[in-house]
């Protein structure tokens, strides 16, 4: 993975020293609430519900061994001994003391990391596939050009206050698995008709309070162009997009507003002064970067491992995690592993200052001290060797982290909501947990098979509900907590926002809920047929009518 | 004591401000607003200029002053013999649009001071537009920050071209102007040192 030389220690050390001052001036009175909340923010610290909230980079989800055990350290001194890994795929704090952050971004640093841009109006942390360099589906190493994007995006002048945050996702893979669809700027990059790397650019799509899939603005781009290229869609949105309404600020309303064309349009004319401008990329920074993201140094394996094969045969449990926890990888003997944070009954994607160190340890023995965190909270082993996934098993379910259900219903995504966060309009990790609770039976799990589950507490949708295959959404009605479920979404290249499937319910409700969803798929499903399938054949009617099939009868008993 | 703060090549100093700011009289007329240059949508809250107010703005009969935008675009040719004595700036508002400006005025170096207003801390159009006046229009002379001015927009502001910062009255000049130099060493190219760190450094590691 990238590692800093002194221009890049250089940049995060006198980020330490600026936000220390920051952080004195405003425990001096010296700034006010108002002007601090923008400072704070860029780097990175909310004010929640009971503490501030910390949230700390990791540039598209890459972690060493070292940087691991720090934030381990480092939640177990100034926090409460655990950490929650967010769908940026960045690590949340949510007890550490305002006064303590700038010592925080100091011991960060010293490992090469920071807080930079995690949250505020400003370009975010880049994500990417947490299978990136090893997939067997991949054309091309995102990587290197998230690096080389991240260094351009961090204090980009123009861009340091933008109408609204601002997210960009990179993608190498044939399937999708960065969710390009959904950011504000989606890179998918390909090697085009000239065996050269190229960009196909996607603008205007998000999430949060309206959901829009973004449109193509460019079929090709060169990859030279891809800073000069986002410079010049950023420009026109920073100019022209809408700052008086912070529900209205983001890219897609633009792009809708003005239609993609017209957005396009504009975009090309500011992008014909900056094509061939400084900031286009080189060849030589490319390659630089590129070399901390060669592979690794693996050995020649043979495809099969008796060893392996035969714990297979006689291990029902070992069996059921291969089965769920271990991915292809493109080098013979090599398999990546998903260490689930999704333990049934437990706050998805929260790892103990503990499990960060066996994790940790874990990459040392067995994955050449790197790690990944994926944009569905789980961490990653992503070069693991078939003789040892026997031994990797073994030390991650002593941990808790071997619960064999990636991609199961349990696996669920799931932002902090209303237990800490102060724009939250419901919780959502306890129907998160009471759910696991309601499926916690590996068997019929792995009956109802590849599934996903999406919680956000409120519409900004941390959670990705709109793209869950089941999502939920926590609602305020009437000061009360409620919960509204769509149905039909979808991430990847054929992404799709869920249906409402109708009124919103109570939290004691959900579990019910969700169990007659699965109720009707496995009524309904053909042999071959995931949930999603079975909901894209039938829509979402038959759903719809078995869940509200109760409340409709005893509202015609009242009626009566 | 003054609160403006000027560049000079990478030197920064606390000096007295020799221009006047001409404001505009208050309206009462409806506000209309825009987003976009081509879909103008209803309650963005951008104020708009009403003819009677460009009618009705003083600008002293002598000295150094600088005028809103659409004062110097209806009023221009009144003021030819001071713009010709580099008497007259332009300032205007993070929501006015450049081009407005080049169409009644292509030569921007006969003036000898542009001014952006930014009402707000967090609205940063302002380094879009300093970017923009020297990057595309090749503006040179001095290009100054005022409004809601404060210390940690500094940088930003080095970086997108502008040259004197003139410090919101209840915060002190001497404070800001260290953070003109928070960074030493940026990534990528902008105004200021339009060449990126790959570009100005052998990075070999």
């Amino acid at each position: 993975m990238y590692q800093y030389d002194k221009l890049d220690q250089q940049i995060v050390d006198e980020r330490v020293a600026q936000y220390r001052d920051q952080t004195r001036r405003y425990l001096a009175g010296e700034l006010s609430e108002d002007e601090f909340r923008p400072l704070r923010l860029q780097n990175g610290l909310y004010i929640q519900r009971y503490a501030p909230m910390l949230r700390i980079a990791v540039p598209y989800g890459m972690l060493s061994s070292r940087q691991l055990h720090k934030l381990g350290d480092i939640a177990k001194k100034y926090d409460k001994d655990y950490g929650h890994f967010s769908t940026r795929q960045n690590l949340q704090l949510n007890w550490p003391k305002l006064e303590d952050v700038p010592d925080i971004l100091a011991e960060l640093a010293a490992v090469e990391m920071h807080a930079i841009q995690t949250s505020g109006n400003c370009i975010r942390n880049i994500t990417t596939d947490q299978f990136a360099g090893i997939a067997p589906d991949e054309v091309i190493d995102p990587r290197a050009m998230a690096e080389v994007m991240r260094q351009w995006s961090t204090f980009h002048p123009e861009f340091a206050l933008l109408p609204r945050k601002f997210k960009i996702a990179v993608s190498g893979t044939k399937q999708d698995r960065a969710v390009v669809q959904a950011h504000d700027i989606g890179m998918e990059f390909y090697t085009d008709t000239f065996g050269k790397l190229a960009i196909k650019v996607w603008v205007g799509g998000g999430l949060g309070r309206t959901p829009i899939l973004g449109s193509v603005i460019r079929e090709h781009l060169e990859w030279q162009h891809a800073l000069t290229y986002c410079e010049a869609i950023i420009r026109v949105y920073n100019l022209h997009g809408r700052r008086d309404n912070i529900y209205k600020a983001r890219v897609k309303i633009l792009v809708k507003a003005l239609g993609i064309e017209e957005f396009k349009k504009q975009v090309e004319a500011e992008w014909a002064y900056l094509k061939d401008a400084p900031n286009t990329i080189t060849e030589a920074e490319l390659a630089r970067v590129g070399k901390h993201f060669e592979d690794m140094p693996y050995e020649q394996l043979p495809a099969h491992d008796a060893s392996f094969d035969a714990a297979l045969a006689s291990n029902p449990a070992f069996a059921a995690w291969v089965k769920r926890c271990v991915h292809a990888h493109k080098t013979v003997g090599y398999r990546a592993v998903t260490l689930s944070l999704k333990p049934h009954g437990k706050a998805p994607g929260d790892a103990t200052s503990a499990q960060m160190h066996t994790v940790a340890d874990l990459a040392e023995a067995y994955s050449f001290s790197e790690l990944r965190v994926s944009h569905e909270q789980n961490l990653i082993l992503a070069d693991v060797k078939l003789s040892d996934l026997f031994s990797v098993w073994e030390k991650a379910r002593a941990n808790g982290l071997a619960t064999p259900n990636i991609g199961l219903l349990t696996d669920i995504i799931c932002c902090p909501g209303g237990d800490f966060c102060s724009l939250a309009n419901a919780k959502s990790i306890p129907i998160a947990e009471a759910i696991q609770m309601q499926f916690d039976n590996l068997d019929y799990l792995h009956d109802i098979g590849d599934i996903e589950l999406n919680i956000s507490g409120c519409m900004n949708a941390c959670g990705h509900h709109h793209v869950g295959h089941i999502g939920i959404l926590g609602v305020d009605k009437d000061s009360a907590e409620f919960y509204q479920v769509s149905i039909g979404g979808k991430q990847g290249n054929d992404a799709s926002i869920g249906a409402v499937i109708g009124p919103s319910f109570a939290a004691d409700e959900m579990p019910s809920v969700i169990q007659k969803l699965i109720d009707v798929y496995i009524k309904e499903r053909t042999d071959e047929e995931r949930f999603i399938d079975t909901v894209r054949r039938l829509g979402v009617a038959p759903f719809k009518a078995h869940v509200y099939a109760d409340k409709n009868s005893a509202k015609d008993e009242v009626a009566a | 004591m003054s609160n403006l703060i000027k560049l000079n090549g990478e030197t920064a100093s606390i000096v007295e401000n020799e221009w006047t700011c001409v404001n505009l009289p208050a309206s009462q007329a409806e506000q209309r607003v825009q987003a976009g240059k081509v879909v103008l949508f209803k309650l963005t809250g951008e104020k708009s200029v009403t003819d009677e107010q460009v009618a009705t703005t003083v600008i002293p009969a002598t000295g150094k002053v600088i005028v809103p935008l659409s004062v110097f675009i209806a009023r221009k040719n009144a003021l030819v013999s001071r713009i010709n004595a580099g008497e007259i700036g332009v300032w205007l508002d993070t929501h006015e649009v450049l081009e407005h400006l080049i169409e009644r005025q292509a030569d921007l170096n006969v003036l000898p001071i542009i001014a952006v207003h930014v009402e707000r801390f967090a609205d940063g159009r302002i380094f879009s537009l300093g970017t923009l006046l020297r990057t595309r229009y090749g503006f040179k002379n001095e290009l100054r920050a005022f409004g809601d001015v404060l210390k940690d927009q500094l940088f930003f502001l080095k970086r997108s071209g502008f040259t004197s910062f003139l410090i919101r009255a209840d915060r002190s000049a001497a404070d800001a102007i260290t953070s003109l130099h928070d960074f030493s060493q940026p990534y990528q190219g902008a105004v200021d040192e339009s060449q990126p760190v790959f570009k100005r450094y052998h990075r070999t590691a």
